[in-house]
């Protein structure tokens, strides 16, 4: 019985690839429902990351093995995942961003490699090394957004470029990590370079020949934004006032107000909806963002905000900010997975987001009202709650640095400035209805200070010393079962650094997540009981996927410690009278892994397999 | 080593020897005046000076995301708390200006050109100082405690 699904999703697989599909989406939709493949990263449109497979489950995951290995040979953070179709698996690396299509017939056999010619001037204005959220593929085409803000469509059977955009300008800061995703006939690419004081947007090329669509920015004038204040809606109401993208920002601070997009896009094939969030209003020092220096009218809209685009037009429906003037970098880029669920004896379309703020945000994803907003760490402290009728977080002045005041450290914040969750996705299974969230369990004291604006230079103007979550487990992250909607931790793993992999759910009742140390953890999606683990050769900021391949489920993972985390915690966290509790024998990470991408996948052994 | 410093930068770095831009605030007014090469930071119980404390400010703003925290170093470039026992006073300031390997160089590791960044330039000598103390083992990692 289980053999004949994984077979029947392998089999459908090769039929598909012949077709000439009328809409690149309805392609990508049916490769994505199609459990053998690994069609995109988030696993699927509404970014689930769940997997109906379930060769592997609690039973036999103890026995997972190592089918083969694979290194990138590059040594930089790799985040992002494979992406499987049919027979070949595409993987990418971080800068200098090569993409290889291995041959999964032979052991990942390279069938072609891709290696883009970058100017080196680009390192520099990468703030948190030089990563790569992955590629996306359509309609034969693979897209890479490359670090230069080069977004570039290769022939998926040569790796021949078959067109190529600028997206950006790295001399003015801006730069391309985020993965792109089709849906549609069109591909959208988002901008990093919140630290360097560029002014995000979100961007819609046509697929066949990279002309542009649409661009929509996170701040300045309505139409520049694509918000119409009639018909764009706020907390369920129209926006009503005009240009609150210029307005809320002092003098002509927009321009260089961050809200860039660097993390994950979904959609909702039904409705035309693309959902995204934007990151924070660039520098980290409030009073240089307040309006007449004061809290109120300067809320630096639209950055940290979830937006609902129409796919064709790019025209926002609703939008909802969560951390309106923020004072703590909690950067609002996190997924936003959508979901269908039942409330009050009601079905209805959800949006489910845990934000770097630390807050779980549950809104009507037609409407965008606020339905709710629950802390997901109890150590949250920058704010008390959020306001229901407002959409308002209660922000606690003591934790306020704007209240405490430029070159005035504000101590214990909770979360850091990684946020509770940073770009890691999370996965929902629709079978248990929970949530599994990979979570950072830090604090921070925070120092604003005054900083100049210089092109293609760092805009940040604030010190930032981050320590683990105290009166806690001592280690640094958590990974949680969360309940959407009695909003509570089901249960939770405490981790000795932050989880920083996107954690993949699946029918098997196992969940799998990464750790920074290297390991690759399943654990029982009930009871959070750790049924397996291995340790890859470096640490694990990639996210996990699973696919079919000669009949057999496999896990695939890519390794390669670095990012945010592999900087800062390296050398260990800063503050030294850290204490370090029962999990945090050690604080360096470099005790633990080294630089080095690889990927390895896994599988039962022949005797368990299902066939 | 020929330096090859913008004029500009020259005239500011020995401006900022005898007095420091901006880092006029929060001086104690007792300390002894400071100087890159013969007195580089000023430290008392443990406390440093306003700029060795704006220094690890600045440090933080500028370098930690490429040499870790404090000055310990990271997997993408070298621990400056070693580096300035090795560098004098004017070699890393051409460092800074001009950066490093920005055109060629192995294992994709550049360091940037501060040359046109006041929020680096301006205050180079308080990073210089900040280096220097933790080079010394006068303070420890993380934010030191200043004098009032
Ligand atoms: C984008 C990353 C990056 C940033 C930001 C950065 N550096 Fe560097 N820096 C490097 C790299 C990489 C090297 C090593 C270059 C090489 O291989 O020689 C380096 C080398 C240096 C050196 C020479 C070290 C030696 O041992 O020779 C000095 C001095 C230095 N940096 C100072 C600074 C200061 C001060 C700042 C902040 C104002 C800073 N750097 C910011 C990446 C960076």
């Amino acid at each position: 019985m289980k053999m004949r699904r994984l077979l029947t999703a392998a089999g459908c697989v090769a039929v598909l690839g012949v077709g000439i599909p009328a809409q690149a989406n309805e392609e990508v939709e049916k490769l994505q429902s199609k459990s053998g493949n690994w069609a995109m990263q988030l696993g699927n449109y509404k970014g689930h990351r769940y997997s109906e497979l379930d060769e592997i489950d609690k039973s036999n995951v103890g026995k997972l093995q190592v089918a083969w290995q694979f290194s990138t040979g590059v040594l930089r953070g790799h985040e992002g995942g494979p992406i499987v179709i049919g027979d070949a698996m595409y993987i990418h690396t971080p800068f200098p961003n090569k993409v290889y299509k291995l041959d999964l017939d032979n052991q990942g056999e390279v069938i072609w490699a891709y290696e883009p010619r970058q100017p080196r001037d680009v390192i520099p204005v990468m703030c948190c090394d030089t990563v790569n959220r992955g590629i996306a593929y359509a309609d034969g085409k693979i897209f890479l957004a490359q670090a230069d803000n080069t977004l570039v469509a290769l022939d998926s059977k040569t790796g021949e470029p078959v067109w190529s955009v600028e997206n950006g300008d790295h001399t003015e800061g801006e730069s391309l990590t985020a993965a792109p995703v089709v849906a549609k006939d069109k591909v959208l690419v988002g901008i990093s370079g919140g630290e360097f004081g560029v002014r995000g947007h979100l961007t819609a090329y046509n697929i066949d020949d990279g002309s542009m669509a649409w661009r929509a920015w996170s701040t300045g004038p309505d139409a520049d934004v694509k918000i119409d204040p009639e018909e764009t809606t706020m907390m369920g109401e129209p926006i009503g006032e005009q240009d609150l993208g210029v307005k809320t920002w002092p003098g002509d601070e927009w321009k260089r107000g961050g809200g860039t997009t660097w993390g994950w896009f979904t959609y909702d094939t039904e409705t035309e909806t693309v959902y995204y969030g934007t990151g924070n209003p660039g520098v980290w020092n409030p009073e240089q963002r307040a309006v007449d220096g004061t809290r109120k009218g300067s809320d630096n809209k639209w950055s940290m905000s979830i937006f609902a685009r129409d796919i064709d037009t790019g025209e926002a429906k609703w939008v909802y900010q969560k951390t309106p003037f923020d004072e703590w970098d909690y950067d609002g880029v996190n997924e936003n997975i959508l979901i269908e669920r039942e409330i009050d004896g009601e079905q209805r379309k959800l949006l489910v987001t845990f934000d770097r703020n630390g807050f779980a945000y549950v809104l009507d994803r037609v409407t965008g009202e606020l339905l709710s907003a629950e802390k997901y760490d109890p150590t949250v402290n920058w704010a008390s709650h959020v306001d229901m009728e407002t959409g308002r977080p209660q922000v606690n002045e003591e934790k306020s640095t704007f209240a405490q005041g430029t070159n005035t450290i504000t101590k214990n914040i909770c979360p850091a400035a990684l946020g509770t969750k940073d770009q890691q996705p999370a996965t929902y299974s629709p079978e248990t209805g929970l949530f599994y969230v990979p979570t950072n369990h830090i604090c921070m004291d925070y120092e604003p200070y005054q900083v100049q604006y210089v092109a293609g230079q760092p805009y940040v103007g604030a010190t930032v010393s981050m320590f683990p979550a105290p009166n806690s487990h001592g280690g640094m992250g958590n990974f949680i079962a969360w309940d959407p909607i009695k909003a509570e931790i089901k249960w939770s793993i405490p981790e000795r650094f932050a989880v920083w992999s996107g954690a993949l759910a699946t029918a098997g009742n196992v969940v799998f997540y990464g750790t920074l140390e290297g390991y690759v953890k399943a654990a029982d999606m009930q009871t959070g009981e750790i049924l397996w683990k291995f340790k890859t050769p470096s640490g694990i900021i990639g996210n996990i996927n699973t696919y079919v391949h000669d009949g057999a489920q496999h896990i695939a993972v890519l390794s390669g410690v670095g990012g945010w985390p592999g900087i800062g915690m390296a050398a260990g966290l800063t503050d030294p009278q850290a204490g370090l509790g029962a999990v945090g024998a050690h604080s360096k990470l470099s005790q633990y892994t080294q630089l080095g991408g690889v990927l390895t996948v896994f599988k039962l052994p022949e005797e368990l397999a299902s066939r | 080593m020929p330096l090859k410093l913008p004029k500009y930068v020259v005239l500011s770095a020995l401006l900022c020897a005898t007095a420091s831009v901006a880092s006029a605030d929060g001086k104690t007014a007792d300390l002894p005046a400071l100087d890159p090469q013969t007195n580089p930071y000023n430290i008392r119980d443990g406390k440093v000076d306003f700029e060795t404390y704006n220094g690890y400010r600045r440090y933080g703003g500028a370098c930690a995301r490429c040499h870790g925290p404090s000055g310990t170093g990271s997997s993408f470039a070298p621990a400056l708390m070693d580096s300035v026992e090795q560098l004098d006073y004017a070699e890393f300031v051409n460092v800074v200006v001009n950066g490093k390997n920005i055109e060629s160089g192995s294992r994709n590791r550049v360091m940037p050109a501060f040359g046109t960044n006041p929020n680096v330039i301006q205050h180079i000598n308080d990073i210089w100082g900040y280096l220097q103390a933790r080079a010394d083992g006068a303070i420890g990692p993380g934010r030191p405690e200043r004098i009032r």
